[in-house]
């Protein structure tokens, strides 16, 4: 190439692509200098119609409960009106969101921390401390990833309120636990073939110098987990709390069946599914505690995008 | 709370444990690290699934019947899922949607990832499409439901102050007298898929791209040399490059697509000709009272999803061991 072509700035993306030699990257300096605008201009019209359904939440949970109910929200721009009170009482009056927030809180912390441990412990146990019928305990946790979540509601429902029998001997006592801690339990069940897997497939890439070394410094099993496998695998562990969060945060069907009706067991997503079902009554609380609802994921879902990314792509791609 | 007791408990085992050596330490770490995983994986898992599908086999109706009223009855809820007219227009309601999303969503990810190769800042673009996986089935219903809201007529009969964006561009395009959008079948079902295809096309978007990146320089500069350029490339080179990830994408937002529940029960509850299986499911389990029934139709939903993750574990290993 006997042409200077000045460096463009390159995606933002996480640094996973392998480094370009500087053939490649001129090539790729050239392409992105001749950009296609009709390119540019469809993924700008994608764009605008994948993120105004949003806007237009947004936009209307900041207006008052009669102009929200008689006119589009694209009248905001031509007719500004402003007002808090909506997020107010969807905040502070009782049947508000406050209860439903602090249940989902509720839920999701120990849905999300409890397997990382239980599943890292597992994963740990079956990747360096082999013992007969590893392979197989792997296999088979990593297999239930393909029951669904739905043919296990209905006995789990009823362990839960009745404890486990077998004719008349009683195997499991009744727990007799609230709505919310028998969420977040079924939750904590359901993640952990996932959870073994993903963290599985970390924890065996370790270094094996690493893990002999502590052990012939005479450290046991246990020390080496604490000391040295937990703390080295953090991203995965940062990668599925991540998913797990989402995922429990947004789930409505665990939560409805177990939470059942009773409002004071109910996270975000029911409450917000209860409101949006009561045909005209409280219809201006429910733009505001919808977008209370969804801005909290989508904070954490921001802030830790690059985890979140790694995880999606750790087994789909190759490389 | 209970997180704080778990580690608490956790820290003195692990104390504890760590005190014993010599040969009983191997069993011991074993045991503490693998029991509590695999009793919650029995109890959660797969003693559920074998009550589940003993049940599909049963007449049980109610959630609390007695057991003396119980008895088997064969195959007769899977007949029943297949023979009564409203339980087989679900099925096929389901068969669309298993159709229409994971081609929509996968061809608009695959689109965006395409182009927002070439553009020279792709971050916020790709950010703002793939923010709706963040968003819950019921928010993003509710936010769809903004836009799906339904005209609103003056007693006169003509349009009067819209509060839908559907309803609003509808009428400024030349449709007189549009229909109330959610509640109009079969077009509704088309409306509730396009929430679901908004929430995915964000996930096929970035893995495809990850794909797409990850096919070699050399291979494309190689073919752009032979004269093959834009959508000759995309055909000839791109695309069966990427073939493992195409399925792999799409079987996993078919798997997502059949366990659909939020948005149906959040737009409709299922009503207007919208149910779906996972949610008629729900609705004989837990509101109708026909537990056999639903079982039946869980166990449908299991049969169809293990075909569609072994084919994905295979080409995984596949893609592994290349």
């Amino acid at each position: 190439m006997s042409i200077e072509i000045p460096s463009l700035a390159t995606s933002d993306e996480p640094a996973d692509v392998n480094p370009m030699t500087p053939a490649t990257s001129n090539v790729k300096a050239v392409r992105t200098a001749f950009s296609h605008p009709i390119s540019t201009l469809v993924v700008l019209l994608i764009v605008i119609f994948w993120t105004v359904p949003t806007a237009g939440l947004l936009v209307n949970s900041f207006r008052p409960k009669v102009d929200a109910n008689t006119t589009g929200w694209w009248e905001f721009f031509a007719h500004p009106s402003l007002t808090f009170q909506n997020y107010h009482d969807v905040l502070f009056n009782s049947g508000g969101t406050v209860l439903p927030l602090v249940n989902s809180i509720a839920i999701t912390i120990p849905a999300t921390i409890i397997p990382i441990f239980l599943a890292s412990m597992a994963a740990y146990v079956i990747a360096w401390v082999r013992f007969k019928g590893s392979d197989f305990i792997f296999f088979t946790i990593f297999a239930l990833q393909v029951v669904p979540i739905q043919m296990a509601l209905v006995p789990l429902q009823r362990f839960w309120s009745h404890g486990a029998h077998l004719g008349s001997v009683t195997i499991f006592p009744e727990l007799g636990v609230n709505g919310i801690t028998e969420i977040w339990l079924t939750h904590t069940m359901f993640s952990l073939p996932l959870a073994v897997f993903l963290l599985h497939n970390f924890i065996a890439a370790l270094p094996e110098s690493l893990i002999e070394a502590a052990r012939v410094d005479g450290a046991s099993y246990l020390d080496i987990f604490r000391r040295i496998v937990l703390p080295l695998s953090t991203p995965a562990i940062a990668s599925f709390a991540i998913f797990q969060f989402l995922w429990v945060w947004n789930d409505l069907l665990v939560a409805k069946t177990f939470g059942g009706i009773d409002p004071s067991q109910q996270p975000i997503t029911a409450r917000i599914q209860n409101l949006s079902g009561n045909f005209g009554a409280h219809t201006e609380l429910l733009g505001p505690a919808g977008f209370i609802a969804i801005i909290i994921p989508l904070i954490v879902f921001l802030a830790l995008q690059r985890f979140f990314v790694r995880g999606l792509l750790a087994g789909s791609v190759k490389g | 709370m209970a997180v704080g007791g778990f580690i608490a408990i956790l820290l003195i085992i692990f104390l504890v444990a760590g005190r014993v050596t010599g040969k009983l330490q191997r069993p011991l770490t074993i045991l503490i690290c693998l029991v509590p995983a695999v009793v919650l994986a029995l109890i959660g898992l797969v003693i559920p699934a074998i009550d589940t599908i003993v049940t599909s086999f049963t007449n049980q109706q109610a959630l609390t019947q007695l057991p003396a009223y119980i008895h088997g009855v064969g195959l007769k809820n899977y007949g029943y899922a297949f023979t009564d007219p409203e339980s087989r227009s679900t099925l096929i309601r389901t068969l669309q949607w298993l159709i229409i999303v994971p081609i929509v969503a996968v061809a608009v990810g695959l689109a965006v990832a395409l182009l927002t190769d070439r553009m020279k800042r792709p971050g916020l673009a790709k950010t703002l499409i793939f923010l709706p996986t963040a968003i819950s089935g019921v928010g993003a219903s509710l936010i769809w439901s903004y836009v799906y809201n339904a005209p609103v007529y003056n007693n006169d009969g003509s349009a009067g102050a819209q509060t839908g964006l559907l309803s609003q561009l509808a009428i400024k395009l030349g449709w007189k007298h549009p229909p109330a959008w959610l509640i109009t079948s079969p077009g509704n079902i088309y409306l509730e898929m396009m929430i679901l295809i908004w929430i995915q096309a964000g996930f096929a978007m970035v893995v495809l791209g990850a794909a797409l990146k990850a096919i070699p320089e050399d291979i494309l500069e190689a073919a752009r040399m032979d004269g093959a350029n834009g959508f000759t490339l995309f055909r000839t080179v791109q695309i069966p490059m990427i073939r493992n990830t195409l399925v792999v994408v799409a079987t996993t937002i078919t798997i997502a697509t059949l366990k659909i529940f939020d948005i149906v029960q959040t737009i409709n509850n299922g009503n207007f000709n919208t149910d779906v299986l996972a949610h008629k499911m729900y609705t004989d389990m837990f509101v109708t009272n026909q537990v056999g029934r639903g079982a039946a139709l869980a166990v449908i939903l299991f049969l169809c999803v293990v075909p569609l993750v072994a084919y994905n574990v295979v080409q995984l290993r596949k893609d592994r061991t290349r």
